[in-house]
């Protein structure tokens, strides 16, 4: 079907991005019908979250509200929390252990598979009031969503006809979860952060190589990520998912580094308790850092021995949820499990690798205003979208906006 | 120490640690601390849960140390000012001059075009040891009321 939206993409393709797609409130409600609600695998929780039978979660797809549970077989579902009565909250506290989930404002009783299993007083008071006698509580059963696991993590999709999540993801981004999420894990904490900008600008952002050592200057003054580091950039087939990865221990003196105009010298500045930086590299591979993001919003970070994954929930056009689930793994020895604390210093909503993404989101979002038709411009490493050896590049940012163009009909 | 005394010396290195950050003196902020030390900034939620990560973590003076020079030297945030209000301190614990505390905070964000906000609330779970010339703080657990945090959280609290 047609989107409808007044909006023409530039000639110029995925170089180009209109900025009214951070601004329009259609643009927004298309999204969340094409893109979240569509044919997309949306990260719901860890399994590790909803390890027993009756254990169950309230997340979201896009901004739309979804339990995600382990039913009493041990079987994973997802359905939208919303009461098929009035359209509250059917669970309305962030999780829980029970077999069946009520609605608070009139009782309205669902089991972990969204079935409506029990109205209140369906048969009235007393002889007197109830549903109408051809009501049938089949026929408000909630909709539910296709739910699979991949290592141990839970996706939704609204959409039955989306592939299969290991087809969704690809095998070249699947070895690449696989060789983090490796074994069972241990969950270590949450942070979140609002972000005052429209989700997309986080999105790219993870998608963006080019800033890594450019805006986030802590990293590129111990050399600990540099574009001049051994590393490069795995795209899937469609475009849709990328991996940055580098090796801090392969970068040299570099030239280009040293002619670039950056706010701080490189060396001038040495940390008077360096045992922050001083990781293990507990995955045999000599990686330091891969960041991995699966379209649309969600990301697998692992910067030296410091694991998360961040979930992206949008809050309305101009702000954005930015959740991080710290992990590490069940057999952590002791030095690993404080290496892992420590080193959460580097990301979330105060890290010092990740700060600065709170806030340039917001700076893009405020800075667009008036732009009318202007696009942003999205050409470093060329035009295409496929996989590259350097991380000088924006081409995983232009294999999203070729994903999204689709799903958007854009 | 008696009881009025360990009352007032609690109570004036808290004011005097959160002037430090209100007014920007933050290389005086790692200065509270004794060399081996334990600060975090951490969600109630992920203390009670038993979570060990929180958004800042030290357990050196020189982390602390660390965490202004990158402030001032390495990372990027809008130029911002912190307004702490706090109760009065309540001793929990008192062993031969190592004292435990809990103290109310409210922080409030001004940002440099004036934009004015509540920030965090939360509680200082401190022990602090009093038995030198210098009081210093041996371990100050900054557990926020909520996970949640706008935009982004540069300064200490």
């Amino acid at each position: 079907m047609p989107n409808g939206l007044d909006l023409a993409w530039p000639n110029e393709g995925v170089t180009r991005v209109p900025y009214q797609l951070y601004q329009r409130e259609d643009v927004y409600a298309e999204e969340r019908a094409r893109i979240f609600m569509g044919a997309t695998w949306n990260y719901l929780c860890l399994e590790a979250e909803i390890e027993k039978p009756g254990d169950w979660r309230s997340t979201h797809v896009g901004d739309v509200p979804v339990v995600v549970a382990r039913d009493m077989d041990g079987s994973l579902g997802a359905f939208e929390n919303r009461c098929a009565h009035r359209g509250a909250l059917i669970c309305h506290k962030p999780c829980g252990n029970s077999a069946r989930v009520s609605c608070v404002y009139h009782g309205w009783t669902y089991d972990l598979k969204g079935n409506l299993t029990a109205v209140t007083f369906q048969r009235g008071v007393n002889g007197e009031g109830g549903m109408p006698k051809d009501f049938k509580l089949a026929d408000h059963k909630r909709k539910a969503l296709m739910v699979e696991s991949y290592a141990g993590m839970v996706f939704g999709t609204f959409d039955a006809a989306t592939p299969s999540l290991e087809d969704y993801l690809g095998p070249e981004i699947c070895t690449r979860i696989k060789r983090v999420m490796r074994k069972p894990i241990k969950l270590l904490g949450y942070t979140s952060q609002i972000l005052p900008s429209n989700w997309k600008l986080y999105a790219e952002n993870v998608k963006d190589p080019y800033h890594a050592s450019l805006l986030h200057l802590f990293f590129t003054t111990f050399r600990l990520n540099r574009l001049s580091a051994e590393g490069g950039i795995i795209i899937n087939e469609s475009g849709a998912h990328h991996v940055s990865y580098s090796k801090a221990a392969t970068d040299k003196v570099n030239k280009d580094y040293d002619k670039a105009d950056l706010r701080v010298k490189h060396d001038g500045f040495r940390l008077a308790d360096p045992s922050i930086i001083q990781g293990r590299d507990e995955f045999g591979d000599g990686i330091t850092l891969q960041i991995l993001a699966v379209f649309p919003c969600f990301i697998v970070q692992q910067i030296q021995n410091s694991l998360c994954v961040r979930q992206l929930i949008p809050r309305g056009l101009g702000e954005t949820e930015l959740l991080w689930t710290y992990f590490g793994f069940q057999d952590d020895d002791a030095e690993l499990a404080e290496l892992r604390i420590k080193q959460a210093n580097l990301v979330g909503p105060g890290g010092y690798i990740s700060m600065e993404d709170g806030a340039v989101g917001s700076f893009v979002q405020r800075g667009i205003v008036g732009a009318g038709r202007d696009s942003e411009v999205v050409e470093m490493g060329g035009h295409e979208w496929k996989s590259q050896t350097t991380r000088a590049t924006e081409s995983p940012l232009r294999g999203f906006w070729k994903t999204y163009r689709e799903h958007m009909q854009l | 120490m008696d009881e009025i005394g360990t009352q007032h010396a609690v109570e004036r290195l808290l004011v005097r640690y959160v002037a430090s950050i209100d007014e920007n003196r933050l290389e005086d902020w790692p200065g509270f601390f004794t060399e081996t030390c334990r600060y975090q900034i951490i969600s109630a939620e992920n203390h009670e849960a038993k979570y060990p990560i929180g958004v800042f973590f030290a357990n050196s003076r020189a982390m602390l140390q660390d965490r202004v020079s990158a402030l001032r030297e390495a990372n990027v945030y809008e130029a911002q000012r912190y307004r702490h209000i706090v109760s009065p301190s309540l001793v929990t614990e008192n062993k031969d001059g190592i004292v435990a505390t809990q103290t109310n905070y409210q922080v409030i964000r001004i940002m440099h075009d004036g934009a004015t906000m509540l920030f965090s609330t939360g509680r200082y779970l401190d022990r602090i040891d009093l038995r030198g010339k210098e009081h210093l703080y041996q371990e100050k657990l900054v557990l926020m009321d909520s996970r949640r945090i706008d935009t982004l959280l540069a300064l200490p609290i």
